[in-house]
């Protein structure tokens, strides 16, 4: 068992956009304890976004290594890698990404009806919305709830599947500023009950400024810790 | 996930916009009716028409003058031929000969006419062809030995110059002229494949022969109607009068000069066709049944695009190809198969009415809507929502969860 969450070495990220190569990520090591809060800042074009989705599993790296909770995954198939973001990363997004049809409780079951163990679903998916301070919104849909109770009910599906992290970006963009607060003052919550380590990709130094560490991307590098 | 967790989901998304669901599976309700409704009429005709042949007369062989092309100068079937095909040991396997003489004339009756067949038989040709009679009697043997001017009426004979069909016996009408009494009224038949069996009347043969149908020859007959003696023992039949014709006829090896056609060949020549037709149409519609298809194809790759990002958010919690593959097939499968299943009633329906049209018009086609038909529907159509839905699916499983993700 590898003593980080997190541990990307020597990761290369490389585009091809028609007959251009773009180098998101030109060799980024990074490495991230279990429990840690952790906020990813950086120009637009820095490479935060690609370093995001290749720590969320959602894409491989071009070159270079990343293990997840002590799981090497550059290599792994689609549906592996599928299976990986089921059991281990929870995604915040800053529109939301909830199913407008789908009841809040519904939407929080999603990843469970795509995990192995979907043994009471109900009951754990009751569990993360009571979690987030929405047990009694459990059946309204997504329209019937403000942005900052939808965004409670994307936090309660991102850690319904207890994941060894939760990957947030830009997780108060959409949202005004009381709403905003509140929000990060839950994950924040979440971090420190659960333990689960909580990385943030924003803009907003003040919400980096609630994290215990800082990580500064420019041209696919962390310049600055 | 599992079955019952897809297919629920599917009847969500597909009830979530009933409009462009319903007008999705319309292309497929009038494909599977039109072709459930073709088969049905097909087979109703085929029926029909088999029905008809049968009603001709049970184990009946036909004999006409003519073989083929290349035999010249055919001898004309005569009654001596007749005669000889009904000699019980020449023919062990014939049991009864009818020779007719064909023509057709006017028949009247105070100022009402009609044109119509006139048929010079034998009482034998009421056991060979099944006939039996609304009232009256059947032509007797003292009839033909005294060139007796008595007729039998068809119905639609009946109707045209009485108005009614009942109570005639003992009228006389008159068949080109010449008086004749009314001794019964034929059993109504219905329209057949070789014209209506009820517009015709039949008088003696002997009375034909000396009074209304005149050939060269005094003995010279149009057809001979054989019935062997059960169905197994047709092509027997059909063997021992050849024997004897050829004979007779003094034809040589594989010249003969006349044509033996058997009830069974009549009926394989009507099912070749009607099954032709009844494959002709149903090709037609199944044409209509691929483009129901296109159009579900066609929808569920609007539908792909529509929710790049929910695949892509459904990728992100951990779905996986399969999964998205078994959703998309699940709507699309589940709308061809709804679809097919509307469409059986409304085939259903279109039969109805074609049998209701058929039988306001004296056509005796009553559609028959079998339970392969239906099966070989609801399959049918559910292959179709597989196979057109495979390419829109396979899409959307194919999507790159990033791309997905990031799509507006």
């Amino acid at each position: 068992m590898s003593q980080w969450v997190v541990d990307a070495r020597e990761v290369v990220k490389t585009y091809v956009m028609g007959n251009v190569q773009v180098h998101a990520l030109r060799g980024l090591s990074l490495t991230i304890a279990p429990g840690e809060v952790v906020a990813i800042m950086g120009p637009s074009g820095s490479g935060k976004s690609t370093l995001m989705n290749i720590l969320g599993c959602l894409d491989r790296p071009t070159a270079g290594e990343y293990y997840l909770d002590g799981e090497s995954v550059a290599e792994l198939s689609d549906d592996q890698l599928a299976d990986i973001r089921n059991r281990k990363v929870g995604f915040v997004f800053q529109s939301f990404n909830l199913l407008p049809r789908a009841t809040a409780l519904a939407n929080v079951e999603l990843p469970l009806r795509y995990a192995r163990d979907g043994r009471n679903r109900r009951q754990r998916a009751l569990a993360a919305l009571e979690a987030v301070g929405l047990a009694d919104r459990v059946h309204h849909r997504p329209n019937e709830l403000s942005g900052g109770q939808q965004q409670r009910v994307a936090i309660a599906r991102a850690i319904v599947n207890n994941p060894s992290i939760v990957m947030a970006d830009e997780p108060t963009g959409n949202l005004d500023t009381a709403s905003g607060e509140a929000i990060m003052e839950l994950l924040l919550d979440l971090n420190k009950e659960r333990g689960t380590t909580l990385i943030i990709v924003t803009h907003d130094p003040e919400i980096a400024a609630l994290t215990e560490r800082v990580i500064r991307i420019r041209d696919g590098k962390v310049v600055e810790e | 996930m599992n079955f019952g967790q897809s297919l629920i989901e599917a009847l969500d998304s597909l009830t979530s916009n009933k409009l462009r669901s319903g007008l999705t599976i319309l292309g497929i309700v009038i494909g599977v009716g039109a072709v459930i409704a073709m088969l049905a009429i097909g087979s109703g005709a085929q029926n029909s028409i088999t029905g008809e042949i049968q009603g001709i007369g049970t184990n009946l062989l036909f004999i006409f003058r003519g073989g083929s092309e290349d035999v010249r100068n055919p001898k004309h079937l005569t009654l001596g031929d007749a005669e000889a095909i009904a000699d019980p040991f020449a023919a062990p396997s014939v049991i009864g000969v009818a020779p007719i003489l064909q023509g057709s004339g006017e028949v009247s009756f105070s100022g009402e006419s009609t044109v119509t067949t006139i048929l010079g038989v034998t009482p034998d040709y009421q056991p060979v062809r099944n006939y039996s009679l609304t009232e009256g009697e059947f032509i007797s043997e003292a009839h033909m030995l005294g060139h007796s001017a008595v007729v039998l009426l068809g119905v639609d004979v009946a109707d045209a110059i009485f108005g009614r069909t009942s109570g005639l016996v003992g009228e006389t009408v008159r068949i080109e002229g010449q008086p004749f009494r009314v001794i019964g009224v034929l059993e109504e038949r219905g329209g057949g494949a070789f014209g209506s069996q009820d517009d015709r009347v039949l008088v003696p043969l002997t009375t034909a022969q000396s009074r209304l149908i005149r050939r060269a020859a005094r003995d010279r007959v149009d057809v001979i109607l054989v019935s062997a003696a059960s169905a197994d023992l047709v092509p027997q039949a059909s063997e021992e009068v050849a024997q004897i014709l050829r004979t007779r006829h003094r034809t040589e090896i594989g010249k003969d000069d006349f044509t033996i056609l058997t009830q069974q060949d009549f009926l394989d020549v009507a099912s070749s066709i009607t099954g032709i037709l009844t494959v002709f149409l149903g090709g037609i519609a199944g044409i209509s049944l691929l483009v129901g298809g296109i159009g579900i194809m066609n929808i569920m790759l609007v539908s792909v695009v529509e929710r790049t990002r929910e695949i892509g958010l459904r990728k992100a919690m951990g779905a996986r190809k399969a999964d998205i593959l078994t959703q998309f097939l699940t709507e699309s499968v589940l709308l061809s198969l709804f679809g097919g299943i509307l469409g059986i009633g409304l085939g259903w329906l279109i039969s109805a009415i074609v049998g209701q049209i058929a039988a306001a018009n004296n056509a005796d086609i009553v559609p028959v809507i079998g339970l392969n038909a239906v099966l070989l529907a609801t399959i049918f159509s559910a292959a179709v929502g597989v196979f057109f839905g495979l390419y829109p699916a396979n899409r959307a499983a194919n999507l790159e969860p990033v791309e997905a993700l990031r799509y507006e």
